[in-house]
């Protein structure tokens, strides 16, 4: 199923299925945490986030990035993108979910 | 030259608002009974059931409040609560249990035009079917004395999505007024981007400020951040309520918006409501009251 997204600073695609070829990462959204919370990626190496949620409907948000998409309960949502800029960008659930949502993220750290 | 009360309002200003941050609790203006002008208080971010290191006082904090409205000198002409009345719970029971409570508490205002609007917390995790069973609808316009008030709803999706269907019925209310209508919109969330790193804004605000900007008097009074904050987009002005149970950080001023350290040497700091005098042709006096006397 495709998601909703918006097209940012990197490269990206929602999929259905992972490309063989790219590294996947796979990150679960519970109440109130993302596991892992620390995701490391490399300028110009495409990389598939791939989410599912323990729970209830979630979200995933990297404002500087210009990304996000919908977890929902029982599917996998994968977000393909390139990293094109270094650094360290905060993303965050950004469907509320229930007390200590607001303390819901991580962050992405992008090297050269 | 001495100024007269008016001239004085301008000058101190931001536009068409005037900010009086004071610690003493003033005497609004008696307006005339057959005057246009008027005043109403401002209360929000009640989260009543939340317990908590931010807030030992917190089933204290809320009866202090209603207690300080009811001491103005002044009644107000009515008191809105613009969301978070409760505190989440996954519970269903629970969260008709605590806006039960709410409701009940908030009765003992001696003013009795009292207007609820839900925050995220409040409706985000049923579309807020709890509270419309206590408080009716969620999105909804009313006017008084020659102001236009518009509620929009901006948590019942758990998205922060205005959403299709309140964006039309808003358009549909605008294009009923006349062109220089005195517009105020009453919301939970900031209708822009505030700090979208801490989920500070609505999904789709900026359709609703689209409809909005034609409009020349419009002014938007808001909660969820839980602080005083001040803000222009255009020629619209927003304003952000303290909260009623603890303060966040500025925006973006720490990693987390994780509440601020309760302070027993300074109790119900960085809590507090307002009032809001609403004068002619267009200007609000906005004064920020405490919860409790300095």
């Amino acid at each position: 199923m495709r998601r909703r997204l918006f097209l940012g600073a990197a490269a990206l695609a929602v999929l259905p299925s992972a490309w063989p070829q790219d590294r996947v990462v796979k990150i679960l959204a519970r109440k109130f945490t993302f596991e892992p919370e620390e995701i490391a990626l490399k300028v110009g190496e495409p990389v598939v986030l791939e989410f599912t949620t323990a729970d209830v409907h979630m979200g995933f948000k990297c404002v500087e990035l210009g990304v996000r998409a919908d977890i929902l309960p029982g599917q996998v949502t994968r977000l393909r993108l390139t990293p094109e800029k270094a650094g360290r960008f905060g993303f965050f659930c950004d469907v509320f979910c229930g007390d200590d949502h607001e303390l819901m993220g991580g962050t992405l750290t992008i090297t050269a | 030259m001495p100024l007269d009360r008016r001239q004085f309002l301008k000058l101190a200003g931001i536009g068409g608002a005037v900010l009086v941050s004071g610690c003493a609790r003033p005497t609004a203006t008696p307006y005339a009974a057959d005057s246009d002008e008027f005043f109403f208080v401002q209360l929000s971010d009640t989260h009543w059931g939340f317990r908590g290191a931010p807030n030992p006082e917190a089933e204290n904090t809320l009866p202090k409040a209603i207690a300080a409205v009811n001491a103005l000198a002044t009644p107000p002409d009515f008191v809105v609560f613009t969301g978070d009345l409760t505190h989440t719970t996954d519970d269903p029971k629970e969260r008709r249990r605590r806006l039960a409570q709410f409701k009940d508490m908030v009765s003992q205002l001696k003013v009795k035009d009292v207007r609820f609007m839900p925050g995220e917390h409040d409706g985000s995790l049923d579309r807020s079917e709890a509270f419309q069973e206590f408080f009716g609808a969620t999105h909804f316009a009313f006017d008084h004395k020659g102001v236009h008030f518009v509620a929009l709803d901006n948590v019942s999706d758990p998205a922060a999505r205005i959403g299709e269907e309140q964006l039309a019925w808003l358009k549909r209310d605008l294009d009923a007024q006349p062109a220089d209508a005195r517009i105020v919109v009453l919301t939970h969330r900031p209708l822009f981007p505030l700090y979208p790193q801490w989920d500070w804004a609505t999904g789709d605000g900026e359709r609703a400020l689209e409809l909005l900007m034609p409009r020349r008097n419009v002014t938007v009074f808001y909660g969820h951040i839980h602080q005083e904050h001040h803000f222009k987009t255009a020629h619209i002005e927003h304003h952000a309520a303290k909260s009623l149970i603890f303060p966040l950080p500025a925006p973006g001023s720490q990693p987390r918006r994780a509440p601020l350290a309760w302070d027993p040497a300074n109790p119900y700091r960085g809590l507090g409501f307002r009032q809001v005098e609403a004068e002619k042709p267009v200007e609000y006096k906005i004064t920020e009251l405490p919860v409790v006397k300095a």
